[in-house]
């Protein structure tokens, strides 16, 4: 900087030092040393240096490929009940099969056994991890979409919109969820049912399943509640940001706003809150099948593979522990996931 | 605060009545009606039960019946049970429940609070790594897994407690901590989240610097003020307790209200569903209202205004 006159702190003087071009040493401070870094690359970067996050990740993937790539590759169906081969071991072999093999056969071992229907347990594994993934992917999405857009709304249109809207996801929240979904679980069935076969165009809901179907349904009428007050929250807080006011001022709409400006802004708190819903969705799931309402036989859920277990329990506890440790790695690698995100993606809760 | 407690006892009330108005219409999508789904009794009975409950009337007078007779705290009789009503079979399965339930709710408090503490207190150390994993892990077992697995260890495999029924204390001790793992792994994890953040404060300091003894300082000012996000979790808390009691008094074979519930949905018994969910919401609403209430009053900043 050049030479300073002694002034005083509010005399209008001009230095003209101050309006001479700028020489080579100013010049590079102004030069950029290093690429500012995005949102998503220093999030991910964080994530990759967190060894359990990363670690449960791998987890995941290698459960989804488990449960959606393997079974294409696997000779056994999980309804698939082969005669004389009930109640295997772990890599037992039934006296068909071992005949089979003597005359030179080749027969694929079942890993984990069969239960007592002679059905493949690994394959029924897969297919209940399978339900249990797509319960707690689908949920989450729903409740991401329909929670954030209200939530949105709510928080930006603000006033009496906001007020009502409030009260309504109040008196939601204050209802106990697991009654209202067990409650709909039973009665949804009939009109469901009604709907796959008379109505044209929906016989995909038998193809899917009812008990799915029903599922999806009511998580998404009852768990966006947590995400829309969230989000409304976030909206309140970035409102009043100064790249808001631009926007409106340049004549963006609604829409527009809400979409590009305020809903990105959140995305740390939006992934995390989504990611940790998974978890509890799958439990929740887990949970209804156990008691006997959720998927219909024979289509398998980890929840009620544990409870046909049960009966066994004391000759054949290989039908309980495999799914048992199946459900518990998922929702543990779920909830691992949600925290390393959360430390990774929204720093604000790091103490 | 006034108007605080009044907005949140209307509050209560409205969902109240709005879980009764859902749960009679939602039976009412059942074909045939409620009363007649599975069953097809004689011409005569069916006679008498449409007067009986007014079946035959147009939806919203039995609509207003059903309303009338929920005031009066009358729910009617059991279908499948025959002479027994719904409210002395969910009065005798709430009693059990209750106990239990009740019993682990506090095996969870007085276990997690106390853990989460130590956690904090030994902040990075092995001691807190250790109880974070199990916390950790505890979070993501569900409780049928919990309890199935118990059972095989301590009833199958090591006979040392019974598998079935409530007689003696020893019955209790697989039910309860089922019920309270979940909980427990909960409050532990989020009491040593608060106190953490207690114990950075600067009135921690403060006491230090006053010269106050460990003893004095952990319990006269970090408990209070770390244990209040607990309280907050004690509505959750007895909400996650009845679900739970859905799972272990069904594999434990403990004649609760849960079990009852279960064997209704699954036994297609509506009178009882309907009975059973108007009761356990009220239930759950209730106690999350006193919670909330109870709450807004212990929190010292409140008592500033």
């Amino acid at each position: 900087m050049s030479h300073e006159h002694e002034k005083k702190p509010f005399s209008l003087h001009l230095d003209v030092s101050d309006f001479l071009p700028a020489d080579k040493e100013e010049k590079q401070s102004l030069v950029v040393m290093r690429e500012s870094v995005s949102f998503w690359r220093d999030g991910v970067r964080r994530f990759r240096k967190n060894k359990i996050a990363m670690a449960s990740l791998i987890v995941i993937i290698l459960i989804f490929i488990f449960s959606f790539i393997l079974p294409s590759f696997y000779p056994y169906g999980y309804e698939q009940q082969i005669r004389g081969s009930e109640n295997l071991r772990p890599m037992q072999y039934s006296e068909t099969e071992l005949a089979r093999m003597a005359a030179g056969e080749k027969v694929f071992p079942h890993f984990l056994g069969t239960d007592n229907l002679g059905r493949d347990m690994t394959a029924r594994l897969m297919m209940g991890s399978r339900i249990s993934l797509l319960v707690g992917l689908v949920a989450s999405v729903l409740v991401l979409i329909i929670g954030s857009i209200y939530g949105a709304i709510a928080g930006y249109f603000g006033g009496k919109v906001d007020l009502i809207m409030m009260r309504i996801v109040d008196i939601i929240y204050t209802v106990p969820d697991i009654l209202i979904i067990i409650l709909l679980m039973v009665t949804l069935k009939y009109p469901l049912q009604d709907l796959a076969s008379n109505v044209p165009g929906f016989g995909w809901i038998s193809d899917i399943g009812i008990g799915l179907i029903s599922i999806f349904i009511v998580f998404s009428l009852l768990y966006w509640v947590g995400m829309a007050r969230i989000v409304r929250g976030q909206i309140l807080a970035l409102k009043e940001q100064e790249y808001v006011t631009a926007a409106r001022a340049l004549g963006a709409s609604h829409r527009r706003i809400i979409g590009k400006h305020l809903l990105t802004n959140c995305m740390g708190p939006l992934i995390v809150t989504t990611t940790l819903q998974i978890p509890s969705a799958i439990f929740t799931e887990s949970i209804l099948s156990f008691i006997g309402i959720g998927v219909q036989a024979p289509m398998p859920s980890l929840g009620s593979m544990a409870s046909n277990a049960i009966g066994g329990i004391s000759t054949y506890p290989y039908r309980l522990f495999e799914p048992a440790i199946m459900i518990s790695l998922i929702i543990l690698s779920f909830n691992l996931l949600g925290d390393g995100l959360r430390d990774a993606f929204d720093p604000k809760l790091k103490n | 605060m006034g108007r605080y407690i009044v907005k949140r006892v209307f509050l209560a009330v409205v969902t109240i009545w709005l879980v009764a108005t859902i749960t009679f219409f939602l039976m009412f999508m059942v074909p045939g009606g409620p009363f007649l789904a599975e069953k097809s009794p004689s011409p005569a009975t069916l006679e008498a039960l449409n007067r009986k409950y007014g079946l035959d009337q147009p939806v919203i007078v039995q609509y207003k019946n059903y309303m009338l007779n929920l005031l009066k705290g009358e729910l009617g009789e059991s279908i499948k049970q025959r002479g027994r009503t719904v409210g002395d079979i969910i009065s005798r399965g709430f009693k059990v429940s209750a106990r239990v339930g009740g019993i682990s709710i506090l095996v969870s408090v007085l276990i997690g609070v106390p853990l989460g503490c130590v956690a904090a207190l030994n902040r990075g150390k092995w001691l807190d790594n250790l109880i974070m994993v199990v916390a950790t892990f505890g979070i993501a077992v569900p409780s049928f897994v919990i309890s199935t697995v118990l059972m095989l260890i301590f009833s199958i495999k090591l006979d040392l407690l019974p598998t079935y029924g409530l007689t003696s204390w020893q019955h209790y001790i697989m039910p309860v901590i089922a019920l309270s793992f979940y909980p427990t792994a909960y409050i532990s994890r989020l009491m040593r989240t608060s106190m953490l953040d207690v114990l950075g404060q600067d009135y921690m300091r403060t006491a230090k610097a006053k010269g106050l003894s460990q003893f004095k300082m952990l319990f006269k000012h970090a408990l209070r003020n770390a244990i209040l996000p607990v309280v907050t979790y004690l509505g959750p808390l007895i909400a996650y307790t009845l679900t739970g009691s859905f799972v272990v008094e069904k594999i434990f074979t403990i004649p609760g209200l849960g079990n009852e519930f279960i064997s209704s949905i699954t036994g297609r018994d509506y009178t009882m569903i309907m009975g059973t969910t108007i009761f356990l919401a009220s239930l759950v609403i209730i106690m999350n209202l006193v919670v909330d209430i109870a709450y807004k009053i212990i929190d010292p900043r409140i008592k500033l205004k």
